[in-house]
């Protein structure tokens, strides 16, 4: 984001806060750039202001202080209906009382377009989300997933350049929100809007964004492409937020800058990348996750070695997680793929585990909470 | 249905549990269905039954009735003079048992002038003698007056000792026998008019409640949830207060010399009080205030559960918000809009005390009139052919609000 083309600001949103109340504040100097086409999703827990950043992008609350431009302009005094943001609500919102059809044809209705292209682009957009013979139907004629195709198709049919979505998956099955993201995907690509999307899920959130920005408290603790955020977390929030991650209580020994040496709590001696290391002296976390964590003599040896206790492993088909208790009382998990190499251990077995250096991370103590900025 | 996986015996098994729980969902169900019975079937049963069943001619001249069943009316010839005598013996005892007015009544409602002409033969054959009526009877009645020769007063006595006549009915709707047995209007129309009158009545209180009503609701379901459910104690404040006080105190509000209007006098709005007491306007005012709760209840529980992101999607869509609430959310509250309209409208068709109290003569509804039947002129038929048709037009406004909107549309909370 060194540039300043317009497009790679498309939505700003600039030192924005928000309160409810008037006291505390929910979103806290929330600040991010959007690019034109762009798939960003916000991903955080319940309550971290997830919501309220998309109802103040859409115009439905108003914002307490900053702004938020669009394509260069600030929309604060721009009514929700003016400000061309196509919407798709958790809960769908298709209007209960008009067909599917009706549904889709409202927003060009409102628009005044002549009823032969109103009737065209409705058709369009039914064959854009393959529900081409259900028009004549009500909302509640519908299934789930069925229901989510015509909330999306409505929030697109009159071309919004950008389209928010607030957990437009919550209520589906599993399987069905596999299809889903991957609907949503082809007709973000296929039509090339800008997109803000907002989950819970970190792995529909991994497998659909450009950019994922991570929510906690109403601070973004990192914005970045979903393979940075899995392989170098800013923080241990982050860290733990996406995917699994064992986390070991150290105290920095020293720090190069680059690589920092741990010293666990019974005198091992550990080194990792640091990522977000308190100085020297203070304690931190070593954040190594489960498939990056190898049981030592199974073909695998890396620089750190410790040693733990072997308490139960547990089968999950494709993979197995085995558990061990380090002396202090820590758990650690490792994930091994269920091959033939796949060992076999006895309760209670005092095993080594091993890890390489640059898999390891060096983060601060999440009780001091230290909010990155956007990277 | 038979069932190939299972075995005879598990079947019958299966067919016990569903007999059990069957006789005991029941037996959970009888009192209620005792109650409805006792209270709300036998009751409409007997109002319907006696709007058509009326023996008390019957009762009075049981014999002669039975010998007439022979003769035909249509004819041109007299009853036989057998028939005659019974007439006359039963019209002695009637007299001496002092039942012979009543008889006189009866006749006259179904022949105008009768009445006379049968109490005073009553005085006549009174005076002779049951073994001399039993062969003479005939020509005593002939020779008391030659009214006795006319076929109308004979073919009268028949009518009138039908047990089952549907005579009431006509006259509830304003309508009559001729003579000659068409049906025919009356002259004067009492009924229509005030049918027609409790309809409209009731359509104002029913538009009144819902123009208050609707923006009330529609705050309260909006509102903050400690505002809303003080709000709503006033709502439901009216239904801890007695009926008769709150008409009253309306009375108090509208008198010649009441609130309103010594409030407006001393403020020189108007020099001269205003009639407002007994009125329609009072009985309409009166009753929209004690209906309103109906009103309210009904379209605050649907508001309350309309999810706010209906009206914001439409607003994201394009939608102006006037546009957007006329076409998005005023379509989900017809459940509750309807529910509480169909509540109003019925219980105000058929209310009876404010209009008493409030309404004087031009205030009143079709019940004061049913009441008036039953407690002042005592022709409990009559009221219960009104009620009949009370009945009979509420439940046509079901219907047609049913093939119109659709009774599983109605949420009543
Ligand atoms: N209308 C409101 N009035 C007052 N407080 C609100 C309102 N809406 C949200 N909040 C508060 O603001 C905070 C953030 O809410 P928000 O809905 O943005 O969270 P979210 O991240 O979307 O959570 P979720 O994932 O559960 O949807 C919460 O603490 C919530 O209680
Ligand atoms: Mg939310």
């Amino acid at each position: 984001m060194s540039t300043h083309d317009i497009n790679d600001q498309y939505v700003r949103f600039i030192n924005v806060k928000k309160s409810y109340d008037q006291r505390a504040l929910v979103v806290k100097d929330f600040s991010l750039d959007i690019r034109k086409g762009e798939f960003v999703t916000l991903l955080g827990p319940s309550g971290s202001g997830k919501t309220t950043c998309l109802m103040m992008l859409a115009g439905f609350e108003d914002v307490t202080s900053g702004t938020i431009q669009i394509n260069g302009k600030s929309v604060q005094d721009v009514a929700p209906y003016h400000r061309n943001i196509g919407m798709v609500f958790q809960h769908y919102a298709l209007f209960p009382h008009m067909t599917i059809s009706e549904n889709l044809a409202y927003p060009l209705k409102v628009r005044k377009l002549p009823a032969s292209e109103v009737k065209q682009k409705v058709k369009d957009a039914l064959a854009l989300v393959e529900l081409d013979a259900f028009g004549g139907r009500y909302p509640g004629q519908l299934s789930g997933g069925q229901k989510q195709r015509v909330a999306l198709a409505r929030s697109l049919i009159f071309e919004p350049s950008i389209v928010l979505m607030d957990e437009p998956l919550g209520a589906l099955d599993k399987n069905l929100r596999e299809h889903m993201q991957y609907e949503i995907k082809r007709l973000h690509e296929q039509l090339g809007f800008t997109a803000i999307y907002v989950t819970h899920d970190q792995t529909e959130a991994l497998t659909m964004s450009d950019r994922i920005a991570v929510f906690n408290d109403g601070v973004v603790q990192q914005c970045a492409p979903p393979s940075a955020l899995y392989e170098t977390p800013a923080n241990s929030f982050v860290a733990d937020f996406i995917g699994e991650n064992n986390h070991i209580n150290g105290k920095v020994e020293s720090n190069d800058g680059k690589i920092a040496e741990i010293s666990l709590s019974r005198g091992d001696r550990v080194r990792a990348l640091d990522i977000n290391c308190p100085p020297v002296g203070e304690p931190c976390i070593l954040a190594v996750r489960p498939e990056n964590l190898f049981i030592a003599g199974t073909g695998r040896e890396y620089d750190n070695v410790i040693s733990a206790e072997f308490i139960t492993r547990l089968y999950v088909g494709d993979s197995i997680r085995y558990f061990f208790k380090m002396s202090d009382g820590a758990e650690l998990m490792v994930k091994v793929l269920n091959d033939q190499d796949a060992p076999v251990l006895e309760p209670g077995t005092q095993t080594r585990l091993t890890w390489a250096t640059e898999r390891g991370l060096a983060l601060d103590k999440p009780a001091g909470k230290n909010p990155v900025k956007a990277a | 249905m038979s069932n190939p996986e299972l075995t005879p015996d598990e079947i019958k098994q299966a067919d016990r549990n569903r007999r059990r729980s069957k006789l005991l969902a029941t037996l959970f169900v009888v009192p209620l269905l005792v109650f409805i019975f006792v209270t709300f079937v036998a009751p409409i049963g007997t109002m319907l039954y006696r709007s058509f069943y009326h023996p008390t001619v019957s009762e009075l001249i049981p014999n002669t009735l039975e010998a007439l069943d022979d003769w035909s009316e249509d004819g041109s010839e007299l009853p036989p003079n057998p028939t005659l005598n019974i007439f006359a013996v039963e019209l002695k005892s009637l007299f001496e048992e002092r039942l012979s007015g009543k008889l006189a009544e009866e006749i006259n409602r179904a022949l105008p002038g009768s009445s006379s002409l049968i109490k005073s033969t009553a005085r006549l054959v009174s005076r002779a003698d049951t073994a001399e009526l039993e062969t003479g009877g005939a020509a005593l009645l002939f020779d008391s007056n030659s009214k006795w020769q006319q076929i109308e007063l004979w073919q009268a006595i028949k009518k009138a000792g039908s047990v089952f006549t549907a005579d009431y009915y006509l006259t509830a709707l304003d309508l009559e026998r001729s003579p000659s047995g068409e049906i025919v209007q009356r002259g004067t129309q009492i009924y229509l008019d005030l049918y027609w009158k409790s309809l409209k009545i009731a359509f104002y209180i029913t538009l009144l409640t819902a123009l208050i009503g609707f923006p009330l609701a529609w705050y309260l379901a909006n509102a903050p949830t400690r505002i809303a459910n003080t709000l709503m104690i006033f709502v439901l404040l009216p239904f801890w207060t007695s009926l008769l006080v709150r008409t009253t105190s309306w009375i108090a509000l509208l008198q010649t010399n009441g609130v309103v209007n010594s409030t407006l006098q001393t403020l020189h709005i108007i020099s001269e009080p205003l009639e407002m007491m007994y009125t329609q306007f009072a009985t309409v005012i009166a009753m929209t205030h004690i209906l309103l709760p109906f009103m309210i209840l009904p379209l605050y529980s649907v508001m309350k559960g309309i999810d706010p992101s209906y009206f914001r999607a439409a607003l994201s869509l394009g939608a102006k918000p006037i546009p957007a609430f006329i076409r998005i959310y005023l379509p989900m509250t017809v459940p509750g809009f309807s529910a509480g309209a169909l509540l109003v409208f019925i219980i105000s068709i058929g209310y009876y005390i404010t209009p008493a109290l409030v309404g004087g003569t031009e205030g009143q509804m079709i019940s004061n009139l049913i009441a008036f039947h039953m407690q002042s002129s005592n022709n409990w038929e009559l009221a219960a052919a009104l009620g009949s048709l009370l009945l009979l037009l509420i439940t046509l406004l079901y219907w047609l609000y049913d093939r119109l909107v659709g009774i599983s549309n109605l949420k009543l909370g």
